[in-house]
């Protein structure tokens, strides 16, 4: 009991300095891409930055809107914090760190990141805004969708593996890692477009496009409600990254280096692919971006299914 | 149809560009109708312009296109010199010419970048267009001690002539912004969503444009051949070998492409300028005081379009009635008609493409 505490305490930790770190790093990773030098003043290279942050958005004013349903407003930044932390319980870090590695971890993961919607689309309901309900119904058409490809792609890992246990697939990958078999690379593929959907990352960031709707579902939202948004945001990025490394990537195998320096790797390289996507590319528009969920994504993750299980079973 | 929904866009709204209030009546994403609303930056410089004298009034014509003020400031003083039979030196009118053109160009920077900025590529263009610009920008700040609102053109010709050395600094721009320009190709004009998002969006019509009287470049995006520069050559305009871009359908990416083109053009007349000016003074000998009578209509052309100053003189110091045609105004004209029926994030996209300062506007 006590150790399992702990561990919560623990990944707690983690997701704080997770958070912490990815924010300083897309703000130098953006910057480095648009010639400039990002913060600089606080701390080396401005690695307190983050910190001073936080400090500055508890000292907000905690700002209640006129006229804001005040029970989903209230709770959503909960909603969409709180599956985020409950993901961690089964991301396997190292051959020892994982908090549970539950004989279901892989569906289990996969239901825990789809609730954020809900307090997403709590938020865009709740605020009161125009625009926040724009956003709030883009996000949950958005998740939705993005949410069939990218099951099927995680169940074709599944399959190839033969188990539902986190430890069970990155053991399964002893000898090759998956993204290396064809039929797996192009599930790695749709996986990874799946998953910048799902967390609403460029060129699908269509949720809180700021050229159009302001800031999205979170306009209204201000101090630490806000800040919840923010870090699950990119707690949420590293969830994603971390099943990627673990589903496809071979998790926190690799020659010399510890398991856990491993996963981190592989889990941050990810998350640089991700900004650096994000630096570069436009947006798409809502109905293009939906189409191509289920006119080009969604066929091709079921026929690529097909395909590798016909392989499979005989 | 479902239920509609009114929404405020802006005054404060990040890609209104300034002070645009746009009253959006939507169904679901579709906008039904829109509903521009001006005046938020209104700042009465026609009335100004009644209380100034001449020379006076040139500071505030920075302030109508802040993009391009130093075009600004020359449509003025031409207005004047036509009206008040003023020479000015050929020293003057090349520097006029180059000084406009990397102005345009500047303008044209900052155009690519937000509308980049407005289909979500996030800044990145923006910054690559913006330190472009800079070196421009810091180019007339070393010219006219300005970086913003330059105040450089007199009526008769210019402030002051250009710091030794200039000369070079502007070959070498000439040369890094060719480099730019495959960049920007390659960053945003043939990017696969950036196509999706621009192409066959916000068509503008031939006729549609005309009856509208939208001008400058998002005129000729639309495929009519119309520079004034060409037209009715002003300066030395004439003496310059460029052609006259124009595009194809008149869609969003059409508005987008022709500002490249002519950023590559204005190089161009920029790099002919350079070799040929001539020795002299910068600004003709003329009275510190004019009067005179009689009323005059000249247009420049904008990097936003067809500027016009319409000036009335009755001897006194001051102009009797001065009228701004400004392109912004005309070209902001037609946005309701072309984002009826498309999607929000079209229209901030046909609102992007569109191009307008709100400062000359209002004026």
């Amino acid at each position: 009991m006590i150790s399992m505490l702990l561990k919560g305490l623990a990944a707690l930790g983690f997701i704080a300095v997770s958070a912490m770190f990815l924010i300083w790093l897309e703000r130098k990773v953006s910057a480095w891409i648009q010639n400039r030098l990002g913060p600089m003043m606080t701390g080396f290279q401005g690695t307190l930055q983050p910190i001073a942050d936080t400090i500055k958005l508890l000292l907000k004013e905690d700002i209640v809107p006129n006229g804001v349903d005040f029970i989903s407003w209230w709770l959503a930044p909960f909603f969409v914090t709180v599956p985020v932390v409950m993901a961690f319980l089964v991301i396997p870090f190292s051959a020892k760190w994982i908090i549970l590695d539950l004989n279901v971890g892989a569906l289990y993961i996969c239901s825990v990141t789809s609730l954020c919607v809900l307090g997403i689309f709590m938020a865009g309901w709740g605020s009161n805004n125009k625009y926040s309900l724009l956003g709030g119904m883009r996000s949950a058409a958005q998740i939705i969708s993005y949410e069939v490809p990218l099951l099927l792609s995680v169940l074709l890992v599944v399959m190839q593996a033969g188990t539902l246990s986190m430890q069970g697939i990155v053991h399964a990958q002893h000898n090759e890692w998956y993204i290396f078999k064809p039929h797996l690379a192009l599930a790695f593929i749709i996986y990874f477009i799946a998953a910048t959907a799902e967390v609403n990352r460029v060129p699908f960031d269509i949720p809180e496009a700021e050229s159009e709707l302001v800031a999205g579902y979170h306009t209204e939202y201000t101090g630490m409600k806000f800040a919840m948004f923010f870090v699950a945001e990119y707690t949420n990025m590293f969830i994603i990254s971390a099943i990627g490394t673990t589903l496809f990537l071979g998790g926190w195998q690799g020659p010399f280096l510890p398991g856990i320096v491993w996963f981190l790797l592989k889990a941050y390289g990810l998350i640089f692919l991700l900004m650096w996507i994000r630096w570069t590319l436009p947006r798409l528009r809502m109905d293009q971006m939906m189409s191509f969920a289920w006119k080009v994504l969604t066929p091709l993750a079921l026929l690529n299914l097909l395909v590798s299980g016909w392989f499979m079973v005989n | 149809m479902g239920e509609l929904l009114t929404v405020n866009m802006g005054p404060q709204h990040p890609s209104t560009h300034g002070v645009l209030y746009l009253e959006l009546t939507i169904d679901g994403e579709i906008v039904v109708n829109c509903k521009p609303h001006l005046g938020y930056l209104h700042r009465s410089m026609e009335k100004i312009a009644e209380n100034r004298t001449y020379i006076q009034f040139i500071p505030f014509t920075d302030r109508l296109d802040y993009l391009a003020s130093m075009n600004n400031n020359l449509g003025f003083c031409l207005t004047v010199e036509k009206l008040l039979n003023i020479p000015v030196t050929p020293r003057a009118q090349y520097l006029r010419v180059i000084i406009a053109e990397l102005n345009r160009v500047a303008s044209h920077l900052v155009a690519i970048g937000t509308f980049a900025q407005d289909l979500g590529a996030y800044a990145t263009a923006l910054f690559y267009t913006f330190s472009d610009r800079e070196k421009i920008v810091e180019l007339f700040d070393n010219i006219c001690g300005s970086r913003l609102t330059y105040n450089y053109m007199r009526i008769g010709g210019v402030s002051g002539d250009i710091p030794a050395g200039t000369e070079q600094i502007i070959k070498d721009f000439i040369a890094y912004e060719r480099k730019q320009l495959k960049e920007y190709n390659e960053l945003l004009t043939y990017n696969v969503i950036f196509l999706a998002r621009s192409k066959k969006i916000g068509i503008l019509s031939k006729e549609k444009a005309l009856n509208y009287g939208v001008s400058g470049p998002i005129l000729r995006a639309s495929g009519v051949k119309w520079d004034i520069r060409k037209e009715e050559p002003y300066l030395v305009y004439d003496k310059f070998d460029f052609d006259v871009p124009t595009g194809g359908v008149g869609d969003s990416w059409d508005r987008y492409k022709i500002k490249l083109d002519e950023i590559e053009q204005s190089l161009r007349i920029i790099e002919q300028a350079i070799g040929a000016i001539p020795e002299g003074n910068p600004v003709s000998k003329v009275n510190r005081v004019f009067r005179g009578t009689g009323e005059t209509y000249m247009r420049t052309e904008n990097p936003r379009g067809e500027l016009g100053f319409y000036l009335v003189a009755e001897g006194g110091f001051n102009p009797y009635r001065c009228k701004i045609r400004s392109p912004s105004f005309s070209n902001l004209s037609v946005l309701s008609e072309l984002i009826k029926g498309l999607n929000i994030s079209d229209a901030v996209c046909v609102l992007g493409s569109l191009d307008i300062v709100m400062g000359e506007i209002d004026r």
